[in-house]
């Protein structure tokens, strides 16, 4: 497990506290885990040498260091100067009325072909009318992917013979535009290594005859510090335009983004969630900085369970808000899990981690047995638990394959929760936001 | 060799940056520390291993031993999990992997990873360099989440006149590898190489899956796959390790194949994998041609990233 920048710098101004004044080694001390935590999130050295000293004359002669809590603030300062570099706000591609013609490049594998048939399921349920150019002749049945892709989606595909010329790919673009009225053509070319010199030749020559109105890169957020080299050779072969940062649904932190947009000064559009053709969403430059910083996404969680609140009513939304019963912490339980594993989610909430020993897995299995459990109850005992004497526990544990030492933990657990609930305030859990005690 | 001189040339932008503000003396050279820190973060071994193979460098040079040597050692010592063959090393053998074949234990393998970092390419690679070894090489196609994922490694086998077993896009990847490894049981073939969907480590239903598909080969033929691969892309960040440990924990991994160390990334990475894992690194990618696959060799691959000449007697 990483750990977050606010770890890092609590260690160090913990033992700073109370002495009055910083010397200039415990500034350095301070500056030094900044860069680490940006190298351990795959921020590109010179980026993150860059960063380090703009939050230096930012942090040094302010008051930042002198205050109360100078490990937030300077993360806070950390945070802004990340958001800065990522661009701001989040931004889209500008489209004309027609004529649009995305070209889409990075390394193989980087994602280019799902995510050149994730953009047109998007334009296309905005109302557009995309033509997707499959270009790709390096690696076998890319072609057939996307035709594949395309017919899912509902999209025509242009396939690109074995060494077809460059004039004619762009003849042949030209003709099925003049049969057929489509006003955003994206093409999917071959991955390549920036350093193979033909390769790159022939996405420059393909980039003349197309001429894009937008040059996508790509890039893997799991890349390491080789994004800034990356997305250098190709910004300086074909002109990048925008960028686009694929598997961020993974555990990675995601420091190539800020590497690619650095060296390119060009927005991010786009981020992959998921393997769906629907996981394609607006890139949150906030949220990444976050995530660079191992403060959690708490944004992306609270979204995922509006998300789920939307589609389900509670099943006992109209009771006295209170009581918290047996049902309740089994529909909790199962929402948590359609978010994601329970490993994930507790990753999104900032802190959590520490809460877990090192090295420490959530057991998913055991939130089966629970469902289990409470599945072999009767309405009434899971709404009053009190209830369950020897031989009810008995019969919850054979119906559920499970000892009346598993039933016995699980009451003691809602129990915990329940009085928990209560403290939280009056109100009925999931419906505000506010979630149960995550258990290892 | 052919082979090691396109590693070094792949390699060769590490190169270039550790012999950047390196001072010559006859020949050896040196590096200042923190220069050295600094190119070991950028090939991505990542910061706290940087700081502990500069440590281990600057007590060598200490006792007196060259920079170069001392540096080379320190990498391998990180490199070389196996300790006998690390002793065998220190003692003068040089340990030359090409001469025999990279030994297979049991009849299946199966070869996992993250998406799109090359596992399909790889199985068509492995199938090539066992077939050139003698051996009768099979294919499952388990990608079966990716369109067109079965057909991609459907055209290797043609082109490699291989066997490939396939089950339609969207089926249940288990049964493909089931069939598959029940076919060579009849079929008697020597090898039987288990292509899978690349899927990120966090998925939990997915790594379930995987296990799946393990347990489905196990039960068609009792002890299969003897080995389980992961592919891990050379471009691959600080992630890395969490991918390999993830992977480890779900289906058991014996072996690491590394793929586009054509000079796309360094595998940094690989220092701190092979010391947390205690996982033999197999074989390298160095480029795209079938061929491109090589038997990794830790010194081989120090002495490239180092630009130190090729091996003796190689």
């Amino acid at each position: 497990m990483f750990q977050s920048l606010g770890d890092r710098l609590q260690n160090v101004f913990d033992g700073l506290r109370g002495r009055g004044k910083l010397s200039e080694a415990d500034v350095k001390a301070a500056l030094r885990e900044v860069r680490i935590a940006l190298l351990e999130a795959d921020v590109n050295l010179e980026v993150a040498r860059d960063l380090v000293a703009r939050v230096q004359a930012k942090a040094v002669g302010s008051e930042t260091l002198m205050s109360l809590n100078p490990d937030q603030r300077v993360v806070a300062i950390v945070h802004e100067e990340l958001v800065e570099v990522l661009g701001g706000k989040a931004v889209q591609p500008q489209l004309r009325n027609e004529g649009n013609v995305w070209m889409l490049v990075g390394l193989q594998g980087a994602g280019k072909t799902t995510t050149a048939a994730k953009l047109a399921h998007k334009y296309k349920s905005q109302g557009r009318r995309p033509l997707l150019v499959a270009a790709d002749t390096q690696r076998p049945a890319a072609r057939e992917q996307l035709r594949t892709l395309g017919r899912q989606i509902g999209v025509p595909v242009l396939e690109v013979a074995d060494g077809e010329a460059v004039s004619i790919t762009k003849q042949r673009v030209a003709d099925a535009l003049k049969q057929d009225f489509r006003d955003l053509i994206i093409v999917d070319t071959a991955g390549r290594s920036q350093i193979d010199e033909p390769l790159m030749n022939e996405m420059a020559a393909l980039r003349d005859a197309l001429q894009p109105t937008e040059r996508i890169l790509v890039i893997d957020a799991m890349t390491g510090q080789q994004s800034l080299p990356v997305a250098k050779s190709f910004d300086e072969r074909v002109g990048v335009t925008g960028l686009i940062l694929s598997k961020l649904d993974g555990d990675a932190r995601g420091g190539a983004a800020l590497s690619a947009r650095h060296v390119t000064g060009k927005p991010i559009l786009f981020a992959g969630m998921s393997e769906k053709i629907d996981g394609l969403e607006a890139f949150h430059p906030d949220r990444v900085a976050g995530r660079i910083l191992g403060m959690g996404d708490v944004l992306t969680l609270i979204e995922k369970a509006k998300v789920l609140e939307a589609d389900e009513e509670g099943p006992a939304s109209g009771r006295a808000p209170t009581d918290f019963t047996l049902s309740d912490m089994l529909t909790q339980m199962r929402r948590i899990k359609q978010m994601g594993s329970f490993s994930d989610v507790l990753s999104m909430i900032p802190g959590a981690g520490k809460l877990l020993p090192a090295g420490a897995q959530v057991d998913e299995r055991e939130i089966g047995r629970v469902e289990a459990i409470i599945s072999s109850m009767t309405e009434r005992e899971r709404r009053e638990p009190r209830l369950l004497n020897a031989s009810r526990r008995k019969r919850i544990a054979r119906g559920s394959g499970t000892t009346v030492q598993d039933v016995n933990r699980l009451v003691k657990n809602y129990e915990e929760m329940r009085t928990m609930m209560k403290r939280f305030g009056k109100r009925p859990p999931g419906r505000g936001g506010r979630m149960g005690r995550a258990r290892p | 060799m052919a082979w090691f001189d396109r590693l070094r040339q792949g390699l060769g932008r590490t190169r270039e940056l550790v012999t950047l503000g390196a001072v010559r003396r006859g020949d050896d050279w040196e590096l200042g520390w923190d220069d050295l820190e600094l190119a070991l973060i950028a090939a991505d071994v990542g910061a706290k291993l940087a700081a502990e193979v500069v440590e281990e460098t600057k007590a060598a040079r200490e006792r007196g031993v060259g920079f170069r040597e001392a540096l080379e050692q320190a990498l391998l010592d990180q490199l070389e999990r196996d300790r006998t063959r690390r002793k065998l090393r220190r003692v003068g053998f040089d340990l030359d992997v090409h001469r025999s074949m990279v030994p297979v234990r049991g009849r299946v393998i199966m070869v996992v990873g993250v998406n799109g970092v090359g596992k399909t390419t790889t199985i068509a690679k492995l199938g090539r360099y066992y077939q050139g070894h003698g051996q009768r090489v099979e294919f499952a196609a388990g990608d079966t989440f990716r369109a067109a994922g079965s057909a991609q490694l459907g055209v290797w086998g043609e082109r490699l006149g291989i066997t490939t077993t396939t089950g339609p896009d969207g089926s249940d990847p288990a049964s493909v590898a089931y069939e598959a490894t029940q076919k060579r049981k009849v079929s008697g073939a020597d090898l039987l190489l288990v292509d899978t969907a690349g899927r990120l480590h966090t998925k939990h239903n997915l790594m379930e899956e995987l296990k799946k598909v393990r347990r489905v080969i196990d039960r068609a033929d009792p002890g299969e796959p003897g080995e389980t691969w992961l592919v891990l892309d050379a471009v691959t960040g600080q992630n890395g390790l969490e991918q390999a440990r993830r992977f480890h924990d779900a289906v058991g991994l014996t072996g690491i194949i590394v793929t586009k160390l054509d000079g796309t990334g360094k595998g940094g990475i690989l220092l701190p994998i092979a010391r947390e894992l205690d996982v033999p690194i197999r074989f390298i990618g160095v480029g795209e041609q079938a061929d491109d696959l090589q038997p990794y060799d830790a010194a081989a691959f120090v002495r490239a990233l180092l630009d130190l000449g090729a091996p003796s007697g190689a």
